[in-house]
């Protein structure tokens, strides 16, 4: 049972994995990303994440290899603090407190005993650092000011021999040695020719004295003998149309990589305009640009919340896909009923299906199926509605593109979901279903009902029910949907529709007033109209309420009808945004917004009563939310949290922030799979590896199970924990060879009383405490290994200390042991 | 009413020539520049880049090369097979000579000055000493296949590298002999092309060969190996032209898509000695091929089809930035190819090998200040005068009252009669001009049209009566013993007594033409003069320097006047000081003898500042005439450049 703390509002992934360059590992086979306050660890072969890095407590807004051990990574944030990490084994290493908002992190292997930062006052530091585990750094020296905050317009050249800052017209150039800064302006706005000057990003040649700056206009100037204010000479590359976004040298510096909206990765080849390469299609602006210091890959992240490994030939190898957030979402949020996975509004034209246990795009479908023409002021067309059908065997979606008031196309596409393929392939595509835009769309989800319904309301003031039929011919078996019935009411509107549970009663509301249908004959059972505006939300109640029907309407009133008595039941005061359903239970979720914020009302459509309020879980607009069961059902005994038992809520704000409720402490929520990884590395972690990796376990349990029976007690190098630690730890972590031997002896002695050994260390330890203090160096050695085969057979405590922080401890345990000898 | 009625007259049709070569001299800060119709023209760049000299063209001579040798003796040499030294005193041609190799496509002076070098179509490279009055053929080096279409001496003087079809060949000038032969690379874009023809080379100190060819191609070679160290793709078409400053420290080459790029040798870290030459900024200041390039100490010069002469400074190398520091571009020549009869209306257009006259065309309407008035009498084109023979014509006149008209071109005089009656003119020929009057340099009629004024290319001024349909020589003024300058500009008084006389470097002579003798002599200014005038009544000479300077003398006073001495004390308005076409003519307005006209390649005081302006006059007191002539016009006319993709059509 989990302990049941205060509700949170806590970010559930999704988080950009394009707001810095991603920076990758000396060996090519990670890629290190930032994700919200996290540090991401994909493996670049294959896509899959290996590790999360998690200890900041704000954005992440920069991350560097640590130059001087290249499997150690630096991070910095928002926070105020910089963090070293191992990344390998997801460990952090130290943690430097800096004080102020961290906005970008620059290594370099020069200075071997500082980093640079930007900070808000908009100056990069130098900071110094000594070598424990959590220091202050206080050292600040300022190098630039007057500097652009992003890191794109930050770059260090030549080894450390200058750095380069770009802001608006100027190139700022600052010599580490003379202690001098050179400032180039352009020419600014005033010029119509040069209105479009300003710099976007600067990168600097890692070999020659050369700095590359991209600028508004598309062009790219590559600066060189800059040491001289007048003598310096920059030339033109220009192949962008609009805006360069990143730039970057390739390792030996003989190519340079340039990307911006026109989502063309440009390779301009010894930094020359006739001599360029392209990769195209990329699918959204670059927004990044890296490469890897090995030299065999680049990669590019894009708005799309996308970043595409490629190669040095300029062929892309691996797409390591986030959610995406690129524009602005129509169809709401909506649970693919088979996979569990989140579907809304992806890639222009496409549904995304988001995983979000893993935090990842599993694939898109292309919806409207055709060439997206990234053009600004084009008006495209736009998915609008989605809905999932029986079981998630349908899939109705509607696009529309209206270029004038009077032009209006319409379409709607049924997708059925093909078992061979896994996948939804189109069915029916209905051009002009109504004459106006569709403002609701929902499919019969009972589960008597025989034949797939579906009904669409449109603005044109009429609802049409959609039926399944039989559409062979002589040459094959099909099935495809026709409009079975179309009903109106005095011209109104159609605003919204809604299947009872059972599939029994339609209501339709049009404008303010709500009809309720008979679905097996089409007839108007009867209205209701409460004259308080029009309705924004219906929804049936669930379960033991599904005698109930809600509808929230826009002057802010919650209505809840009887349907038996054909009666309002109650209302309330409540200008409700969201209104969900839970699938699972009789709850339904309101999200009510008010000047201040957003607040959650959880009632049941039985009581008035809410069951659970929480008052401002965001500051913005919420716009939509869903429900999503739970794969293993929560046993919250709390009546406040009983409604998260069986069903989790997410919803998404404005600013595209995907949110949700957690009882858990982030540091008990984010359990990934590393830790349990970590003993058995080496292997990159594929799907099969778990596969195998769980049948290697029973195998393992199987063996473990003979053998006990068979032998007796022969210990199996891979049991003994000790050896597996030692076997598994990072060289560059372990402690020296004399140490671990003694150790490793210990381990493989075979004791034939794990109790009395345990007891005996104490006792020496007590006896030498006895004897003296002074002869420190010698005890260190044996103390060492009793708290190594303590910590061996003992649980999981950590084991890797360094020399001062175990002289520190046993300091601790001396004391309390002679406090404990004196009582 | 305005105070002036307006004629705007565009229909003259002058297209200047294109740019074929320059050379760019730094003993004397000048720049010889030669056109396609073999006109070679002389800039000085010191004097606000004026256009002091110019040499009228042949139809025969087109000059391939051009080349400054032993400090400041021109040569030039064409496709007629000829080198040819021009007298830059004198103003005329001191000799040609045949190099016997058929046309010759490239010269070059040695870097001592010495020794000339020419490249023919045979293939033949041929050396030439340059002796204080002559050259004299010295040897052949090794002929080449096909013809040498670009040369250039090591600094040392050793050897020298020569750019043909396909390949480079470097020669050693003691033995004559090729050291090697370098093949160029004829692949273009992946695709072969027939032939890849080395425009140019370019020998530096440390053995670097810089060549440009048809290919888009600019690389460098290492002449001790022969081999190529370096290839910069940067055209799609041809790059035709190369040069390289003094200090080998940076170059510029010009393509034929119109582009003038600059490479500069630049330091590849800042504490390493390692060099490399980096292509830096490209401008595009033309629309056509850009034939030619030179490289000043402190500024590029390019030209090419577009006729433009563009000087763009080097930010870097220019001490302070004032106008200097300006882009320059020259595209009409700094003389009036435009006199007008006053009292006929007549407009006497000179082109380079016919004269045209015009009548103006006349209304009837008034109108308020700044209103276009309908023409109620078209402008007619009288007369379209051919001129006999090859040569170029130097200069034209038609007399105030309009029935005279002279022209002159290096070999010959003319002198014409014109006889109006109602609409119809006819023509004669005066002939038998005298065997001292052969060429002129200018030509000047008196304000009654009573005398022909000839300032000959001898340093004469010559006075001509003229009376019905004959002639008169009356006088003829000897330049001062020792002394050949040519004059170049004359200006009378309206009075008819006073004539002024001004050369390209020496101060203005004025002379009494009633008792034949010269009067004084204004003292010499640093500046060429670029146009003058005798005021009416008063008769002060108003003189215009290339510094924008002007200074107003009396004559009969034999002294600056009070204005001049004020104004020189004061100093023009800064604006005026920066304008950078000079001045080509004065006039005055007969009411008001306060005020000067002035007027430049563009401005006419203040009024026109959009369009080019060729000649302003006043025909009287109410009515001015400007000749404009549209650059777009000019363009319209040239051949059509290399086409380009331009984005976003």
């Amino acid at each position: 049972m989990v302990e049941e703390e205060n509700i949170r509002v806590v970010r559930c992934g999704g988080s950009e994995l394009n707001f810095r360059r991603a920076v990758f590992s000396a060996d090519s086979k990670y890629i290190f990303c930032v994700s919200g306050d996290f540090v991401k660890v994909y493996s670049t072969v294959t896509e899959e994440c290996v590790h999360i890095l998690h200890g900041h407590r704000n954005l992440v807004t920069g991350i560097q290899l640590n130059p001087n051990n290249h499997l150690q990574l630096y991070s910095c944030s928002l926070d105020g603090t910089i963090k070293l990490w191992d990344y390998i084994d997801g460990i952090l290493i130290k943690t430097f407190i800096v004080g102020c908002k961290l906005h970008a992190l620059f290594t370099l292997a020069q200075a071997e005993d500082s980093v640079f930062v930007i900070v808000n006052k908009e100056k990069p530091v130098k900071l110094p650092k000594s070598s424990s585990q959590e220091v202050e750094a206080k050292e600040l020296s300022f190098v630039l000011d007057y500097i652009n905050q992003s890191p794109k317009c930050i770059a260090f050249g030549n080894e450390g021999v200058y750095v380069a800052a770009v802001r608006e017209f100027y190139l700022s150039v600052y010599f580490f040695k003379k202690k001098t800064t050179s400032r180039f302006t352009l020419s600014s706005s005033r010029n119509k020719k040069h209105a479009k000057n300003n710099f976007t990003c600067v990168a600097c040649h890692p070999t020659e004295d050369c700095i590359a700056s991209g600028h508004m206009d598309g062009k790219i100037r590559l600066w060189r003998n800059f040491y001289d204010d007048k003598k310096y000479t920059y030339t033109c590359l220009h192949w962008h149309h609009d805006m360069v976004m990143d730039l970057a040298f390739s390792v030996t510096g003989t190519s340079l990589l340039s990307g911006g909206r026109e989502s063309v990765l440009v390779e301009w080849r010894d930094a020359t305009e006739k001599n360029k390469e392209f990769l195209p299609r990329l699918g959204a602006t670059i927004e990044h640009i890296s490469v890897s210091p090995a030299g065999d890959l680049f990669c590019t992240s894009h708005s799309d919340n996308k970043i595409i490994i490629i190669h040095r030939n300029l062929e892309a190898s691996a797409v390591i896909q986030g959610l995406v957030k690129d524009r602005s979402i129509f169809t709401g949020l909506m649970i693919d009923p088979r996979t569990k996975a989140l579907v809304l509004n992806g890639k222009p034209g496409h549904l995304q299906f988001y995983s979000l246990q893993s935090d990842k795009q599993l694939y898109n479908l292309d919806i409207i199926q055709q060439e997206y023409i990234n053009d600004y002021g084009l008006i495209q067309i736009e998915l609008t509605k989605a809905a999932f059908g029986c079981f998630g065997n349908w899939l109705a979606t509607v696009e529309q593109r209206q270029e004038k008031e009077t032009e209006l196309e319409l379409q709607m596409k049924l997708w059925m979901y093909n078992k061979k393929t896994q996948g939804f392939i189109l069915n029916t595509k209905i051009n002009m279903p109504h004459e106006d835009c569709i403002t609701a769309l929902c499919f019969c989800n009972a589960e008597k009902s025989e034949q797939p319904t579906l009904v669409t309301a449109s603005k044109d003031g009429y609802f049409k029910v959609w039926i399944l039929t039989d559409d062979s011919d002589i040459y094959k078996k099909a099935v495809g949907w026709t409009c079975d019935f179309v009903g109106s009411y005095h011209k109104y509107q159609a605003t919204n529709c809604c299947f009872s549970e059972d599939g029994s009663l339609l209501a339709v509301s049009f404008e303010e007033i709500v009809t309720i249908w008979d679905s097996v004959t089409w007839e108007l059972k009867c209205t209701f109209c409460q004259r308080a505006g029009k309705i924004r939300h219906l929804c049936f109640g669930r379960l033991t309420c599904s005698k109930y029907l809600l509808g929230a309407t826009e002057n802010g009133i919650l209505c809840c009808w009887n349907l038996l008595s054909c009666a309002l039941e109650w209302n309330a005061k409540l200008n409700v945004r969201v209104m969900e359903p839970d699938p699972n239970s009789e709850n339904i979720a309101a999200i009510s917004q008010s000047s201040v914020g957003s607040d959650l009302f959880v009632f049941k459509p039985s009581e008035p009563r809410p069951l659970y309020i929480q008052k401002g879980i965001s500051r913005e607009k919420v716009q939509w939310g869903v429900f999503v069961p739970r794969d293993v059902p929560e046993s919250f005994t709390s009546e406040a949290y009983q409604w998260l038992n069986r069903s989790q809520f997410y919803f998404l704000t404005k600013s595209q922030s995907l949110l949700t409720f957690s009882t858990k402490s982030p540091e008990e929520k984010l359990t990934p799979t590393s830790k349990q990884l970590l003993a058995e590395e080496s292997l990159p972690t594929t799907p099969f590896y778990f596969i195998l990796g769980k049948h290697r376990q029973q195998q393992d349990e199987k063996l473990n199970e003979t053998l006990e029976n068979e032998l007796v007690q022969l210990p199996l190098t891979e049991n003994i924990p000790a050896i597996s630690e030692l076997l598994h730890t990072p060289a560059h972590v372990l402690p020296s060879a004399a140490f671990l031997c003694s150790m490793f002896v210990n381990s493989l002695l075979l004791s034939k009383e794990t109790k009395s050994a345990k007891e005996i260390p104490e006792d020496v330890d007590m006896e030498e405490e006895k004897e003296s203090e002074d002869s420190d160096e010698e005890n260190d050695f044996t103390e060492k290994v009793q708290d190594t085969s303590n910590t061996g057979l003992g649980e999981d405590i950590i084991h890797q200390l360094s020399k001062s922080e175990e002289k520190e401890l046993r300091k601790f345990r001396k004391i309390d042991y002679s406090w404990i000898a004196a009582l | 009413m305005g105070e002036f009625k307006v004629h705007r007259v565009r229909f003259f049709n002058y297209v200047p020539s294109g740019i074929r070569c320059v050379a760019y001299n730094n003993q004397s800060n000048r720049l010889a520049v030669s056109r396609t119709d073999g006109t070679v023209e002389i800039y000085n760049l010191s004097a606000n880049y004026f256009q002091e000299k110019f040499f009228p063209g042949h139809e025969s001579r087109a000059t391939e090369a051009l080349c400054w040798a032993e400090g400041q003796r021109l040569f030039s040499a064409g496709l007629n097979g000829e080198i040819m030294e021009y007298d830059l005193q004198a103003l005329n041609i001191k000799y040609a000579m045949d190099a016997f190799g058929g046309p010759i496509w490239s010269m070059a002076a040695s870097p001592s000055g010495s020794q000339l070098l020419v490249g023919c179509e045979d293939g033949s490279v041929k050396l030439f000493q340059i002796t204080p009055d002559k050259i004299q053929f010295e040897r052949n080096f090794d002929r080449q296949k096909s013809r040498i279409l670009s040369l250039s001496w090591h600094p040392s003087g050793t050897h020298i590298a020569a750019g043909s079809i396909d390949y480079i060949s470097v020669f050693d000038v003691k033995s004559g002999s090729a050291v090697h032969k370098m093949i160029v690379d004829r692949q273009y874009m992946g695709v072969s092309k027939r032939k890849c023809i080395v425009w140019g080379v370019a020998f530096l100190s440390d053995g670097t060969i810089i060549s440009v060819d048809s290919a888009g191609k600019v690389q460098f070679w290492d002449s001790a190996t022969g081999t190529l160290v370096k290839s910069h793709l940067i055209a799609n078409a041809d790059v035709q032209s190369i040069a390289v400053a003094d200090q080998e420290d940076s170059f510029v080459v010009g393509t034929a898509e119109g582009t003038v790029f600059h490479f500069q040798l630049v330091p590849v870290t800042s504490n390493s000695s390692e060099k490399q030459w980096v292509r830096t900024k490209p401008f595009q200041h033309h629309t056509h091929d850009v034939r030619t390039v030179a490289h000043s100490p402190t500024a590029l010069i390019s030209g090419g089809t577009d006729t433009h002469l563009v000087f763009r400074p080097l930010m870097e190398k220019v001490e302070v930035k004032n106008y200097d520091a300006a882009l320059r571009k020259i595209t009409f020549p700094h003389r009036c190819l435009i006199s007008c009869s006053k009292k006929r209306q007549l407009l006497l257009f000179q082109f380079a090998h016919h004269l045209e006259l015009w009548r103006l065309g006349s209304t009837v309407a008034t109108g308020k200040n700044g209103d276009t008035l309908p023409l109620s009498k078209n402008a007619d084109h009288l007369l379209h005068l051919k001129t006999k023979g090859p040569e170029n014509i130097i200069c034209s006149c038609i007399s105030p009252c309009g029935s005279w008209i002279a022209y002159s071109t290096v070999s010959r005089f003319f002198l014409y009669r014109l006889n109006y009656e109602h609409d119809n003119i006819s023509l004669k020929r005066v002939s038998k001009m005298p065997a001292f009057l052969r060429s002129a340099l200018q030509i000047l009629f008196s304000e009654d049209s009573t005398k022909l004024f000839v300032a000959s290319n001898q340093g004469a001024l010559h006075i001509v009566q003229l009376s019905g349909g004959s002639f008169k020589h009356l006088h003829a003024f000897q330049p001062q013993s020792g002394t050949v300058e040519a004059m170049c500009l004359l200006a009378v008084s309206p009075d008819g007594n006073w004539l002024a006389a001004s050369g390209t470097s020496a101060g203005v002579h004025v002379y009494n033409v009633k008792q034949l003798k010269l009067h004084c002599t204004v003292p010499a200014y640093n500046f060429p003069v670029t146009a003058m005038a005798i005021a009416p009544n008063t008769n002060n000479l108003v003189i215009a320097h290339s510094d924008q300077q002007v200074f107003e003398y009396s004559i009969p006073d034999k002294q600056y006047t009070d204005w001049s001495r004020t104004v020189q004390k004061q100093g023009f308005h800064h604006l005026w000081l920066q304008r950078d076409t000079p001045i080509t003519h004065i006039s005055f307005h007969p009411k008001r003898p306060m005020h000067i006209l002035l007027h430049d390649a563009y401005m006419f005081c203040i009024i026109d500042k959009s369009l080019p302006l060729l000649f302003m006059d006043l025909l009287d007191e109410r009515t001015l005439v400007a000749v404009e002539r549209p650059l777009d016009d000019i363009i319209a006319q040239l051949p059509p450049p290399i086409k380009k993709k331009k984005f976003g059509t």
